[in-house]
């Protein structure tokens, strides 16, 4: 019930659009998505923007997804090193399984993730897609 | 006042394609038939997760790219489709947050069939002609959606084209000389608001619509322009299909060669709201500086808004800013038709 | 110095799609049962711990606290414990420290799951609550899809081929093949494994953990009273609990459970062994990957050589280092909130020498390992005869 609100996915759009994480103000370390506490002890952040340039960590293709994503099933998921260091888990579009390698440069596309049924929401963000 | 033009455009055209030959095996027509007769080798199509407001986003962002501005310099934002995503709840909204365009933002969708982005673009030059906001985008996307079985099955497809306005002389790619509408009641094709598939009025849509409106419109710009068409280096009109835009071309006193360059038609089909728009887009992505280009769109309904625009060599600076109209095109995959429908599913 | 508790008592029921049992039928069953063995009745039980996961999604039931001291009639404090798929371990941790800070001397501790009501997609979509739903429920990360990434990175890294990975539910199948209560009792082969169908690109069917109706039970004592009431008591002399990041992609790495490594060093220390002392464990094979990086995490094997160790058949429960003996998360099945607790009664009557065809010859320390999510919480115990 709660994903078919709009408000839940609606608090991070800058986040989920733009790739905004955060940048520490004291150490400068880099977090996708924001955090609270940075490693280095600090609390005071400032929000960063991601180019929206990655590689491939690792990948896999979801045969049957859960129900909000049932009719996007087969979809193929990854773990992607954003080029500015941080890790993000990200569905990877326009792309098959065997079109996947470990190691491959990957950028950001704005996508639909899923609708909350024939009367709710659209819910959008990035995906990735291989560099081309 | 200064005078008013483009200071950035960019496109984009979904991945996915589906050829004439798969669709005619389906419903047993002749596909050499159905290609020569339309014009249409092939369309585009959306990928299961891309709508128009995922392409309206795409292109916005390769036009802020050309124009190497932030999206927060955007003062109105207005978004032509057929397809827009929510009947209530605009396009335009989500785009801003996408290019982080900021509060201080005029937006709206339009609707005029498909000349709905070429009037985004007309907006926007008033909006900043006038000196209200400094930077325009007027965006012109579709996901086209045809009845199975139905003809536009091989003509109706995705893709669309943004454009910024701006009035600063060193940042202009394309000025913007004039624009103009030829509009009236015209009953062509139309598509009820409960309707899943719209519904057209068969040969109507040909001289007294398609033709009457781009001839009007073209033939008026001429007169108030005090133009020839061997002035122009390039001519786009609205594409239906592969053979309207050439018979108008004929009708005008254009040649072959200046329509060429915009055609796109024939490898994604048509793309309602961004037709015309790509068609430009495809132009500026080759064209040089000091070149001169007439753009008449059409939207059935009906209503023809014309343009003409002087390239300048900033242009030539900005072309491989951002991915050219001729690398989403080339860039393509087939489906089946199952699959082609399952992608339609998705976008009901 | 670590206070020793010890388990008393023990009650499990089968484990399977157990279309005629509630949630409460099936929770009170092993509750019943524990008491049975253990040889004391409900009103010796001064305080309940149950281990649950998803019962409010799955059946709309929270509370499970108050239902498990109703089954007893009984009005003692009794809480529910979650903490993903590892909230059966935690409800064991709790009813340690029930008693270790004395304030209770003999406690219940529970897991019960009820999964089969739902469709299978809502099962999924539930369990992806054990990851970031921010993160990676957006992103449509399923949980095979999480280990699946897991398992290709590992592959690349180790070289890990499919067939080694595939011994791993094998060995689980033969192993539950002699456990009565398993849900799967027939034995596969490693062509079963390969050709089954693809669940999440490497990991087919066969590398999954099943979807499982079940309940556990243990009753904890303090020693003194352990003493008295069962010679026979199996003696948890370690415990601890790590976590770390809920989302895989915020680890530091993704062939390596760091929390596994930090729960087993404190619990090691605690119980006063090294990893080399270890004669049996029970870890948690959510999905084939995750026993061999459990068995790396524990220290039982090298980084990388948990499935060469596999493949050449160490894990079997009359071979070198004999992993789940019950048939693991995979054959035994895999009652999420009962998991933990089961782990600790198939070690309890391995040490006590109470497990027939499967009985491990020489089992006096047994270790158990259960993680919840991909490894944002992993809980180990240490029992000893």
């Amino acid at each position: 019930m709660f994903r078919s609100s709009p408000i839940i996915r609606w608090r991070k759009y800058d986040e989920r659009y733009n790739l905004v994480g955060a940048k520490c103000e004291k150490c400068g370390k880099l977090y996708y998505p924001k955090v609270a506490l940075c490693s280095c002890g600090s609390a005071k952040f400032a929000p960063h923007k991601f180019k929206g340039e990655g590689t491939l960590v690792s990948f896999t293709e979801v045969s049957s997804g859960p129900e909000a994503f049932a009719e996007h099933s087969p979809y193929c998921l990854g773990i992607v090193q954003l080029a500015e260091g941080p890790r993000i888990t990200a569905q990877l579009a326009d792309c098959k399984l065997e079109d996947l390698k470990i190691g491959m440069p990957l950028i950001a596309s704005f996508r639909k993730f899923y609708t909350s049924g024939e009367k709710g929401s659209i819910h959008y963000g990035t995906k990735f897609v291989p560099k081309w | 006042m200064q005078n008013v033009g483009l200071v950035g455009y960019g496109s984009y055209v979904p991945k996915w394609r589906i050829k004439a030959e798969t669709i005619a095996e389906v419903w047993g027509e002749n596909a050499e038939r159905i290609k020569n007769g339309l014009g249409i080798l092939e369309k585009s199509l959306p990928a299961k997760d891309e709508d128009t407001i995922t392409i309206s986003v795409q292109a916005a962002r390769n036009a802020l790219l050309r124009a190497g501005i932030a999206g927060s310099k955007i003062g109105a934002i207005f978004v032509g489709s057929e397809s827009h995503p929510y009947a209530v709840k605009p396009t335009a909204a989500t785009v801003i947050d996408a290019i982080q365009a900021g509060f201080d933002t005029m937006a709206a969708d339009t609707e005029f069939a498909c000349k709905a982005g070429s009037a985004a673009i007309q907006m926007c030059a008033g909006l900043v002609k006038s000196e209200m906001i400094d930077y325009g985008l007027a965006i012109g996307a579709d996901t086209s959606q045809s009845a199975p079985g139905n003809a536009l099955e091989y003509s109706a497809s995705a893709g669309g084209a943004a454009f910024i306005l701006g009035r600063e002389k060193k940042e202009i790619v394309a000025e913007l000389e004039r624009t103009l509408s030829f509009t009236s009641d015209t009953p062509d094709f139309w598509r009820r608001g409960l309707a899943e598939h719209p519904e057209h009025a068969g040969r109507f849509t040909g001289e007294p619509a398609y033709f009457k409106h781009i001839l009007g419109a073209t033939q008026m710009m001429l007169e108030q322009s005090k133009a020839k068409p061997s002035d122009f280096d390039f001519v786009v009109f609205h594409m239906p299909n592969g053979k309207f835009p050439i018979q108008a071309a004929k009708k005008l006193g254009f040649s072959m060669e200046q329509l060429k360059s915009g055609l796109v038609v024939e490898r994604i089909g048509n793309t309602y709201s961004g037709s015309s728009l790509l068609g430009l887009s495809a132009v500026l992505d080759i064209a040089k500086a000091g070149q001169k280009i007439l753009v008449t769109s059409y939207g059935s309904g009906a209503g023809s808004d014309s343009f003409i625009f002087n390239t300048t060599k900033r242009l030539e600076e900005v072309q491989s800013k951002a991915k050219k109209t001729e690398e989403y095109i080339a860039r393509k995959e087939y489906v089946s038709y199952a699959r082609y429908r399952q992608h339609m599913e998705m976008i009901m | 110095m670590f206070m020793k508790v010890g388990v008393i008592g023990t009650g499990i029921t089968k484990f399977g799609e157990l279309w005629d049992k509630s949630l409460r039928e099936l929770l009170a069953e092993a509750q019943l049962k524990s008491l049975e063995e253990a040889k004391i009745s409900p009103k010796d039980v001064e305080m309940i711990f149950t281990g649950n996961m998803c019962a409010d999604a799955l059946s709309g039931q929270l509370h499970i606290g108050a239902m498990a001291s109703e089954n007893l009639n009984l009005n003692v404090p009794s809480t529910r414990i979650e903490g993903a798929c590892a909230s059966g371990a935690l409800a064991i941790r709790a009813g340690l420290q029930a008693i270790e800070s004395g304030a209770a001397k003999i406690v219940q501790v529970n897991g019960v799951e009820k999964m089969t009501d739902v469709s299978v997609e809502q099962v999924t979509t539930a369990l992806m609550g054990a990851g970031d739903e921010e993160v990676e429920g957006f992103a449509g990360a399923t949980f095979p899809a999480l280990y699946a990434l897991m398992a290709r990175a590992y592959m690349k890294e180790f070289g890990l081929t499919r067939e080694e990975l595939a011994a791993v539910p094998v060995k689980s199948h033969k192993h539950g093949s002699m456990n009565p209560i398993a849900q799967f009792q027939r034995e596969i082969t490693v062509d079963d494994v390969v050709n089954a169908v693809m669940v999440s690109d490497p990991l087919t069917l066969m590398d999954c953990s099943p979807i499982t109706d079940g309940a556990s039970s243990i009753i904890l004592a303090s020693e003194s009273i352990a003493k008295k009431l069962n010679p026979e008591a199996v003696w948890i002399v370690g415990s601890s609990q790590a976590t770390d990041t809920l989302a895989l992609s915020a680890r530091e790495s993704l062939t390596e459970v760091k929390a596994t490594r930090l729960a087993a060093e404190k619990a090691f220390k605690q119980a006063g062994i090294t990893s080399k002392d270890v004669h049996l464990a029970e870890v948690h094979d959510c999905f084939s990957i995750a026993e061999l990086l459990a068995i790396e995490g524990l220290g039982l094997a090298k980084k990388g050589e948990a499935g060469k160790h596999a493949a050449a058949g160490f894990h079997y429960f009359d071979s070198k280092i004999p992993i789940n003996t019950c048939g693991g998360l995979k054959a035994c099945g895999h009652p999420i909130g009962a998991t933990g607790v089961k782990q600790a009664i198939e070690i309890v009557h391995q040490l006590q020498q109470m497990a027939g065809k499967r009985q491990v010859k020489k089992a006096e320390i047994g270790v158990t390992q259960n993680v919840g999510g991909t490894g944002a919480t992993v809980v180990v115990n240490v029992f000893k005869r």
